[in-house]
């Protein structure tokens, strides 16, 4: 547990030794300011029937940011490690593979989750100029974050176990995204193939993250699909330890 | 089980795809040791190196540590072994000081323990002036000293260094070793190194390694008299050539003799003793009882440069010269 934590805070800190993690953070508030804005000009000032979270998430941007983030997140976790063999020396020390990985994707996540705290601020701006105390209820924001936050562990953890497949930083990052970017086209098919009860619309409609994330705007919450997205999220960091365990094979 | 030996290593064979790294390799080093691995890139140095610090798996035979199986006992093992890697990889974005209590931390220590034993390494690698400064800004002695106090911070029983001093300059270098000489009465250290002098100065012991199997095993004044046998003797001595000529010639201890003329009086003999003795005290005192004047009195030493040609030439070469 102690090598764990230490472990965890090591990589916190070097998101925030380098100038990447600060660029992250401030593309990110950009990207979300930007489609705030937009979302507010389009809409002036009439009144929406639908909580103000999923009209703030209608944007497509939005999606593209949170599949594009976690490469630029992950990218270095094994891969610099590996090509300046940093590796060598953490592996060398009574660390386990499980407190490697299970640290690099903690810290992964929390970076992640600082990267969107920004984004808070808007929400109360718009709660501020409603002059309505419902406008921004706590439930529908906090199912919102959840939803953002699955999705991103599930990116992430793609993301790990491509960045320890390789030395290449750039190739990991490559890699997520090609995986990001097959899970927003899956998503496209699911849209246009309604489910008609065969296997296949069904197998889809689980990557159908506009859906689920409407849900998640709106409050409700499909245990299925948390379910759904822990589970893979789980498989990838599984298979990461696979990997880095794999040196130790004979 | 481990009677004083700190590593065994028995058939050790480490094979990568393709080709042979090490091929069954057997050494024992003993508990207080130091033992250098000598040979020329690519002998297999490293690796070996690599599976006694459990990173990398033997393809078979066995190897222990303080009586303990790398493959089985793994996290036990490396809890033991204080082990700094070829190029001594560092986290560069890292303060000195922070990084090693990061290492120190990551190896178990608690935060009180951690920070004094930061302190205490810091203090014998001399880098208590710069514990503040950022890795990346150091001069390479300073990271090669960071990397050693990152190896000794758990107070290991084993270290094993690969190349220590690599691409330093010559007082980097002196530092260095002083500082791994320093460190024999307390741990036992394996440092590989193709640099030679550096081996005969610091280690007890030294391990000949060359195409993946060890050529030769011992301490290096053994290895000394291994290839040079006879201690050839050079004297410049200002006497009649031929008062020279008979005495070498009457003198039981010198087997063969050969004498040129050198500047001015003075005569070049070289010496070959018949017993392998040295022969200086004895030409000294022929010397001073007969009053000549004697300017140079040197033992042909064959430098460990010389013994290791000889050991790790490929014989193709051998038999072409």
């Amino acid at each position: 547990m102690r090598a764990y934590l230490t472990l965890t805070r090591r990589e916190l800190a070097s998101f925030f030794l380098s100038i990447t993690g600060y660029v992250l953070i401030a593309g990110l508030a950009f990207v979300v300011g930007l489609v705030f804005y937009l979302t507010l000009i389009a809409q002036g000032t009439q009144p929406v029937s639908i909580p103000i979270t999923q009209v703030f998430f209608n944007s497509l941007v939005l999606w593209i940011v949170i599949v594009l983030t976690p490469c630029v997140i992950t990218m270095r976790l094994f891969a610099l490690e590996r090509a300046t063999g940093t590796f060598e020396t953490l592996t060398t020390t009574p660390v386990t593979d499980l407190q490697i990985v299970a640290a690099k994707f903690t810290a992964s996540v929390i970076f992640f989750a600082v990267m969107w705290l920004p984004s808070v601020g808007y929400l109360f701006i718009i709660q501020h100029y409603a002059h309505q105390p419902g406008a921004l209820d706590t439930g529908t924001v906090c199912s919102m974050y959840l939803g953002v936050f699955l999705v991103g562990c599930f990116v992430i953890s793609v993301g790990c176990f491509a960045s320890a497949m390789t030395k290449s930083q750039v190739l990991a990052a490559m890699v997520t995204l090609v995986a990001g970017i097959a899970l927003l086209i899956l998503h496209f098919l699911a849209t246009l193939i309604p489910a008609n009860g065969h296997w296949q619309a069904e197998v889809l409609s689980f990557f159908n993250i506009a859906q689920q994330m409407l849900d998640f705007t709106r409050g409700v919450l499909d245990t299925r699909v948390i379910i759904f997205y822990l589970s893979v999220t789980f498989f990838f960091l599984f298979l990461t330890l696979r990997v880095i365990e794999s040196r130790r094979w004979k | 089980m481990n009677d004083g030996l700190m590593i065994e290593v028995e058939n050790l064979t480490k094979r990568y795809a393709g080709h042979t790294a090490v091929s069954g390799i057997s050494f024992t080093v003993k508990r207080g040791e130091i033992v250098g691995l000598l040979g020329p890139n690519g002998a297999g140095k490293s690796t070996t190196m690599r599976v006694l610090s459990c990173y990398l798996p033997a393809t078979s035979g066995s190897v222990r540590v303080a009586g303990l199986d790398v493959f089985h006992n793994s996290a036990e093992v490396r809890r033991r072994i204080g082990y700094m890697p070829e190029n001594n990889p560092l986290h560069l974005e890292m303060r000195v000081r922070e990084y090693l209590k990061f290492r120190a931390r990551l190896k178990g220590l608690g935060i009180a323990r951690s920070r004094e034993r930061v302190d205490v390494v810091m203090e014998q690698c001399s880098l208590t002036d710069v514990s503040k400064r950022i890795i990346g800004q150091l001069s390479k002695g300073f990271r090669q000293r960071v990397g050693l106090a990152d190896a000794l911070v758990h107070e290991p029983d084993l270290i094993i260094l690969d190349e220590p001093t690599i691409g330093l300059d010559p007082n980097q270098i002196r530092s260095v070793r002083a500082l791994i000489k320093s460190l024999a009465n307390s741990h036992t250290v394996l440092i590989s190194t193709h640099i030679l002098p550096e081996a005969e100065m610091t280690c007890n012991r030294m391990l000949i390694m060359f195409g993946g199997k060890i050529l030769a095993a011992d301490t290096p004044d053994n290895l000394q008299r291994l290839v040079s046998g006879n201690g050839q003797v050079v004297a410049e001595i200002a006497a009649p050539l031929a008062d020279l000529c008979n005495c070498w010639a009457q003198m039981a201890e010198v087997e063969h003799y050969d004498v040129s003329p050198a500047d001015g009086d003075f005569f070049r003999c070289a010496l070959t003793p018949s017993n392998g003795s040295d022969l200086r005290p004895i030409i000294f005192g022929v010397a001073r009882d007969r009053g000549w004047h004697l300017r140079e009195l040197t033992r042909n030493r064959h430098s460990l440069e010389d013994i290791y040609v000889k050991i790790t030439r490929p014989p193709e070469e051998e038999e072409g010269a």
